[in-house]
Order: C-alpha cells, then structure tokens, then sequence
C-alpha cells in the first residue's frame, strides 16, 4: 500500500509544481507555446510518471529517477562559463556549424555558427516563438501530449531549445552540430524543446551532441519534432556521452512528405538511464526512413530505445537496425513497432535488433512488432540476443589471433554493421575509435573530460 | 478477379456445416454467479470438500480481477452475470455399449462426423466425449486401466482419485493466475482428467471432443494431464460447436504436470462457431492452457489449429523448470471474416540446458484480424538456454490484419534467443504458376495454403492431419482476393 502512496505522490510532486510555476512558465513566454500548457498538463495529470504498468514503459521503470529532489530549471540562467571557450570538439576535421545549448536553453553568445545558407534560422525557440510565430504553426502537432505522460510533461513545462528553419531547395554542406550541456550548481530537471522545418527540396545533417559538464545528477527531458517537406533530405545522427548519474529522456517524432529521406542514428557511448523514444510518420508516397542505433553500456546502465514507424503511405520504405553491446550489470531494452495502415500497399519495413549480452548479469529485452493492415507488403523483423559466436571465435583462433582480440574482432565487426552507416566521414573515424576504445574496456570520452564516472 | 470474387461469395456465403442444435434435456440453474452458485455446482457435483475451498478462493479472487483489455482484439462487454454457469444433460447416462446411448445423441456425434464406434475400431482411439459440460461416455477405459493410465473425466476423477487431483490441480494455473482463469477454477463444471504412470507409454492417443449445446450456457472445461516419470502420452483435443446466435464464452483450463523424462504432446484443432460473415454471433473462447516441465529432460509440445471461435484468446505455455527440458508450440491459426484471433505461447526458461521452439503460422481473411502475442523469457539461472521462434503471417486480401507482438527478455550470457517474423500477401506469381498447369485458383489456394502451414500440421498426429488439413479448406478456399 505504501508504494501506491508513494507513486502518487511522486505524480502530485509535479502537478504541484506546475500550479506553483505557471506563471513564471507564462512570462515572456510566446502564446503559441503557452497555448499548450493547459491541455498538455490535463494530459500529465491523467498519466502520471510512467510506471511498469505502462505498456510502452514495461522495461524502464522512470519512477526512481522521478524521486530525487531537483531544481527545475524553467529560467534562462546566464553561465559563467563561456561554452565557445570551454568547449573543443576534439573529433578531427570535422568542420560544421556548432551551437550550443545549456541545460535546455539555446545558448545566446554561439559564435561558431558561421555562416548559413541564406535564409536557413538557427535560432533559440522561445526567440522564434515570440518574432515569427508564423513558423511555428505546427508545434506540437505530432508530439501527442495524450499518448505520452513524458511529451505532456515536456510540453507543460517547454520554454526553450533549438529551431531550425531550413528554406526550399536549400542545401547545407556542412552538419549543423549542436552540443547539448547540463551544469547546474545542484541536481537538477532540465526541459527542452526543439523544433525543426525543412521545407521541400532541402538537404540537411544534424550532429547533436549530448554531455554532462559536472557529477551532480540530472534529468532531461527533451522533445524534438521534425517536419521533412517533400523531397528533403535529413541525416540525423544523436552522440550520447553523459555520466551515470544522468537520465536522458529524449523523444524525437519526424514527419515525411513524399520522395523524402530521412536516416536517424543514435550512439548511446555513456549514459545513466538513457530513453529514446524515436516516431515516423511516413506521410507521403516514396518516403524512405531508415533507423539506426547502438548502445554500449555496462554497470548499472540502462537503455531503452523505443521506436515506431508509421507507414501511412503506400510505397514507402522503412529500414532498421539496432544493435546493443551489454556489460557487467546494465539493462537494454528494444522495443520497435511497425505499423503499416489499411491501403497502405507496397509497403517495404524491415526492423532488426541484435543483442551480446557479455556477462550474466546483463539483461536485454526486446519486443518487436509488426500491425500491418495491408496485404500486398513485405514486412519482416527479428531480434536475437546472444554471446559471440563460438564458431567464428574458434576459425579466429585457428589462424593464431589470441582469445581477446579475436572477440574484439567479432564485436567490432558487431557494431561496425551500425556505424558504416554514418554518412559523415570525420564523425565517422572517430565513433569507430571511440567504440573500439570503449571495447577494449578503455572508457571513451568526446573530450577532455575530468570526470570520473565511477558514480 | 472475377473467379475469385466468385469463389469468394460462394465460400463466404456457405453457412457454418456444423451448426445445428439438439434437442436433449438438459439441467440448466439459474443466470448469474455468486457464491451459492459456486456452492450449487459444487453440491450437484457431489466434489470433495477441497474442491469447494479450491473453488471459493478462486471465485473470491475473480470479484476483484478485471477483464484484461491489453489484446489486440475488439470484445464486446461481456455481462457475466447473464450467463448459466451449469448445464448438464438430465438424463446421464451411464452405459457399458453405445446401444444405451440417448440415440438424439449418438446422431449429435454422426451429424459432427465423430463415428466412436469407427473410431474405435480403425483409428484405435480412446474418446471421452464432452458434451457441456458433463462426460457421456469413455471408451476404451478398460484397455487404459490395464496399464495403470488414468483417464476418466474430471469429476470421476474427484470421486476416484481425489488425493491425485488435490496433489496437481492448480499447479500449472494456479486460481487467481488470470481473470478466465479464475473464472474457471470457481465454475468449472467437468473436463478430462489423465495420469500417466511412471515409466509407461500409452499406447494409444488419447482424445477428447468438446461441444457447446444448450444456449446462453458458458463452457468452463477444465483438463488436467500429468506425466510421472519417463512416461509418454499423446492427447488430442478437437471442438466444433452449432451455429447460434448469440455470443457463447468459453474459458477453459488445460494443466500439463511432466516430472521426469515424462514427454506430453498435446494437439487441438478448435473449430467452434465463427459467426457469420457480417460478424454476428460466434464463440468467445478465452482459454488458459499452460504446461510445466517438472523434472529434468521432460518435454511438452502443443500443437494447435484454430480456425474456429469469433475472439479467440489463447496462449499455450511452457515453463520449463527441469534441467535440459523442452517446450514446443506449432500453431497455425486462421482467421476471415469478422473473427479476432490473439494467440501465441509464452516459454519460461528456468532451468539449465532448457530449449524452446515457436513456429506460428497466421492466415488471415476477410475482414479479420490476427495477432501473435509471445513472451520468451530466459531467467538468470537458465545458462545455456536456446529459444527459436518464428512467425510468419499471410495475407488474403487487403482488408484483413496480420500483427506480431513478441516480447523476449534474456538474462544470462549463455543462452541465446532467436526471433523472426515475416508478413507476406500471397504469391501471386505462385498461383499463376498453377494456373498454367491447369489447377484452378481456388484449389492452388488450397495448395499453397496447406504447403504454407505443413510444418505444423506435420506435427499433428494422424486422425487429427485429415481433419485439419479439410478444416483449412473449409475456413479458407476462395477467400483469396
């Protein structure tokens, strides 16, 4: 009885919280953002902090990082620290437009954004929200606030994060990068949303980043829609390197018009409790999305990717591969769902995830599904979980490779399947580095970090 | 097209063969459920005094259990009060020779196509015909009992062998395992009941056939099979039901005990009332059938064909508790017109060495849908376990569904788990190949139908192939758009 009492009062935690903030949510807030809070917070209310119970949250149990105490960060706080000074991306060659974001607040003095295509924004959201809301018409639209208690709690609470506009036919050569930082003087709740519109013909990478500047504990929540016009291209790649004390809620819903492209991959390298909820929407006729990701994790870390693809078109195709390296006592969960709707015909979706589970206190679980309500389609996934293959291990060893390097081999070999996807070359050479360095059981950091993340 | 438009209506538009209704006098208590009728049932059946704390524990637990809602089915409420938990033919029979039988109900058996007299003789069966609820007749008993097998119906058993049914009931479903579950434990009014002995081989499989008769009556059938130490059984389970219009439950509960080496195989073909093609009427059939692998290298295989029943809710499992055992589960589930099917098997890895395999077929129809539902699940302590699964879907028409929902959750190193799920229409390239040969569509539909399902009905033990196979054309032909 006690744990129903507490689960509720965790959920009361925040809705009392809400009604003591809303004002200063409010203030010097745009109206298009707080249109939203009232709904989205009825939303909350009604779902609460997901627990087990929870289908979509079976494997990931949110309620201890919910308990702790934290400082909401619902204020633009200015930083000692100037992040253009503080911060070196130590990945060789790789030249792109870099911004930062801090505690989920677009960072005001970027200076190594450089110069952008014409007409292309990069911008602080609450900035755009306020100045040209005539962009944001969208928002919120495909962040469902009633199918998920952490988007309603996002949109309740959602200030600030990144917007990025990108004009018709406008291609932009170099990756826009954007590095997201958490450094607060206490524990602390960070909220961030983002919002991004390629009109139709563009072409655009995006590298985010995500890191911890120092050892306290963090929880963030961030959101990000994506809407891809037609024929635009997008290459989205997610680098997760945070310390393990930090909880990364991420949830990020692209929506594709017709002849579009639209790759996603996600690197989690480091993490406390790392979720990422991943939603496509193919709403156009040959929209190609392909979905990547992979999770080396060990202690007590935790990641769950949680995936769906909706083909709402016929023709379209959609592509995954997922790919998990598990250690020492960490949880990975997959769970995928392909959903191809009545008429949707000619439908290509493929998903698979592979599993190494390198000790017996590692557990991995995944649920992958298929919903097809259209008969001419191929659809297929699958999922294994398992050790290194001791066949391959022994033809390794046969041709006088030692037992240790032979099952570096084999993992690298695991992970590499993911990385080759990577489209940039610089980002590339240095993820497979950092992934050969985390195999190796040398911890891999993207740069010079201090810390010891023995926590 | 238009042929197989044409094969279309006509086979959609055939009605259900078996439906008809006999007219046998039966003993019906009133509608609702409460404790006095779970005392009624309890008092007409003359059960030892633990079946009624069995059957109240149950029931208490079943007040406070909601009906699950997590499948991907439509079920209309169901008022449970509204139905009659007991129904059993007036006059029992109890016969040495078929002559005696009711001839009403010797006929119900010929309508169906189950010839106990031809069975008996050709195919060497030994069937205990279940007609609701109450066990009519049970042949070949004498020829068990020389071996020491047990298999009578339940509530024989009761008065026979209450301390055997006592020592097994509730182990593999325990009372308050799921709401039908409870249900049944509460109400159950008969089933089968089979013990194998230590160290024997029963020579012959054993059968069972259920119907659903008298109207507005739920089924709640309740099967309990155990193996003891290096035995073998076969057990075969078939259903068909007559046509009615109103919706008919059934939950039923199948427990499987193998200690030892025991090895259990367990087939159903479930053909029950689908409802009519715009959806009306048909069976609920909500079953809760789980086996446990006791004792070390023991194996319990289920092998199901459901074509039948408007919702269908089944997940036969396996947990396998004793080192090197073995869980299998071959389905092939058809569906068309408005049925629902959600079905699957859960395989529980505890022990060491354990192995599972999945293969489940789906062929959906019509405007149906069809899920596989799964969970495989492989404990910390089961080092090297290994699970295979497989699902393939196939799809007739543009209007149907096919889903697949597999849950895997592995927590050792040493084991590994496979999954693997495709969903396809229907080779169009491969009916025009037996077009040219001459085959018309309806029959190379037939052909790849039956060729695509092979792998399980091979599984299926000779008298039940025939059926099944026949069951497949009969819900499918033609319905291929």
């Amino acid at each position: 009885m006690s744990v129903l009492v507490e689960k509720a009062d965790l959920s009361l935690k925040y809705t009392g919280h809400y009604n003591d903030v809303k004002d200063l949510l409010t203030e010097g807030s745009s109206d298009i953002l707080n249109s939203k809070r009232n709904k989205a917070f009825q939303d909350f209310v009604m779902q609460g902090i997901p627990t087990r119970k929870n289908e979509n949250y079976k494997y990931t149990n949110l309620q201890p990082q919910f308990s702790p105490d934290y400082k909401f960060i619902h204020q633009r706080e200015k930083t000692e620290l100037d992040l253009n000074q503080a911060f070196r991306c130590d990945v060789p060659q790789l030249d792109t437009h870099l911004a930062f974001i801090f505690n989920g607040w677009y960072y005001e003095e970027n200076r190594s954004v450089g110069q952008l295509p014409e007409g292309v924004i990069l911008e602080s959201l609450e900035k755009i929200a306020i100045e040209k809301p005539e962009l944001l018409e969208k928002y919120a639209q495909l962040a469902n606030t009633e199918e998920d208690p952490l988007v309603a709690l996002n949109t309740t609470f959602a200030k600030d994060g990144y917007f990025l506009y990108v004009p018709k036919n406008t291609k932009i050569e170099k990756p826009i990068q954007l590095i997201n930082f958490l450094q607060a003087d206490k524990d602390a709740f960070s909220t961030q949303r983002n919002f991004v519109y390629i009109e139709e013909g563009a072409d655009v990478k995006m590298i985010m980043c995500d890191h911890t500047l120092n050892l306290n504990s963090y929880l963030s929540n961030s959101v990000t829609e994506i809407f891809l016009g037609a024929n635009a291209h997008l290459e989205y790649y997610s680098l997760q390197n945070q310390h393990n004390k930090t909880t990364s809620l991420n949830s990020v819903f692209i929506h594709q018009e017709k002849d579009s492209t639209a790759t996603t991959l996600n690197s989690s390298l480091h993490g406390g409790l790392i979720r990422n909820n991943l939603k496509f929407i193919l709403n156009g006729e040959n929209a190609e999305a392909n979905l990547f990701g992979m999770a080396f994790i060990d202690r007590k870390q935790h990641v769950d990717n949680f995936t769906q693809v909706i083909h709402a078109k016929p023709n379209c195709m959609s592509n995954q591969v997922y790919k998990n390296v598990l250690d020492d006592e960490s949880t990975g969960a997959f769970a995928g769902r392909i959903h191809v709707v009545r008429d949707a015909q000619k439908t290509n979706a493929f998903q698979r995830n592979n599993n190494l589970l390198l000790t017996d206190s590692a557990t991995m679980q995944t649920k992958p599904q298929l919903i097809i309500d259209a008969d001419d389609v191929k659809c297929s996934h699958g999922a294994t979980v398992g050790q290194i293959d001791e066949e391959a291990l022994f033809y390794l060893r046969a041709r006088g490779i030692d037992d240790k390097k032979a099952r570096l081999m084999m993992m690298n070999a695991f992970a590499h399947e993911v990385i080759q996807q990577i489209k940039v070359e610089p980002l590339r050479d240095r993820i497979d580095e950092l992934v050969d360095k985390r195999l190796k059981g040398e911890v891999a950091r993207c740069h010079e970090c201090a810390y010891n993340c023995e926590c | 097209m238009t042929d197989q438009d044409k094969i279309l209506s006509e086979v959609t538009q055939s009605e259900y063969k078996y439906g008809f209704f006999s007219d046998i006098e039966t003993d019906i208590i009133d509608k609702g459920l409460n404790e006095n009728v779970v005392r009624t049932i309890w008092e007409k059946k003359n059960e030892p005094d633990f079946m009624l704390e069995f059957r109240l524990e149950a029931f208490r637990k079943w007040k406070k259990m909601k009906m699950p809602d997590w499948a991907y089915l439509k079920v209309p409420p169901i008022d449970f009060q509204n139905i009659s938990y007991y129904a059993a033919p007036k006059k029992k029979p109890q016969y040495e020779s078929l002559d005696e039988v009711d001839p009403e109900l010797l006929e119900t058996f010929n309508k169906l196509g189950i010839p106990l007299e031809e069975q008996k003789h050709l195919a060497g069966v030994a069937v205990d015909a279940v007609m609701d609820s109450v066990s009519v007749k049970t042949t070949f008993k004498e020829t068990l009992a020389e071996q020491g097998i047990i298999f009578c119906s339940f509530s024989e058993a009761l008065q026979e062998h209450p301390d055997l049914v006592r020592k097994y009931i509730g182990q593999s479903v325990p009372v308050n395992d799921n709401f039908f579950a409870a249900l049944n434990s509460a109400v159950f009014s008969d089933g089968s009941f089979c013990y194998i002995p230590k160290g024997v081989k029963c020579p012959m499989e054993l059968s069972t056939y259920f119907r659903i008769n008298s109207a507005n009556t739920g089924q709640f059938e309740r099967t309990l099979i155990v193996a003891d130490d290096d035995s073998y059984v076969s057990y075969l389970e078939g259903c068909t039901a007559p046509q009615r219009d109103e919706n008919q439950l059934h939950a039923a509960v199948v427990e499987i005990i193998a200690l030892d080496r025991a090895e259990v195989k367990y087939s159903t073909v479930q053909n029950w009332f689908p409802g009519d093609k715009n959806g009306k009427g048909g069976v609920y059939n909500f079953v809760t059938k789980r086996g446990i692998c006791r004792g070390e290298s023991s194996k319990i295989s289920w092998t199901q064909v459901e074509t039948g029943s408007a919702v269908t809710w089944k997940y036969p499992s396996c947990i396998l508790i004793g080192d090197n055992s073995i869980g299998e589960f071959n389905s092939v589930a058809v569906t068309n017109n408005h049925q629902q099917a959600d079905t699957g098997s859960k395989m529980i890895h505890i022990g060491k060495n354990t192995k599972s395999t999945i293969i489940s077929k789906g062929i959906s129809a019509g405007e149906s849908d069809n899920s596989y539902r799964g969970l495989v699940k492989v404990l910390p302590g089961a080092k090297n376990s290994r699970n295979f699964s497989q699902c393939d879907s196939l799809l007739l028409n543009d209007t149907c569904g096919a889903h697949t929902f597999p849950y895997i959750e592995v927590g050792n190193k040493s084991s590994i788990v496979e999954h693997e799920a495709t969903t396809s229409k229907i080779g169009e390239d491969q009916i025009f190949y037996c077009n040219q040969r001459g085959i018309d569509t309806e029959k190379a539909i037939g052909m790849i139908v039956n060729g695509y399902a092979k792998e399980v009905l091979n599984k299926l033990p000779m008298e039940f192939a025939v059926e099944a196979q026949k069951l497949l054309e009969i819900s499918l032909e033609g319905s291929v758009g």
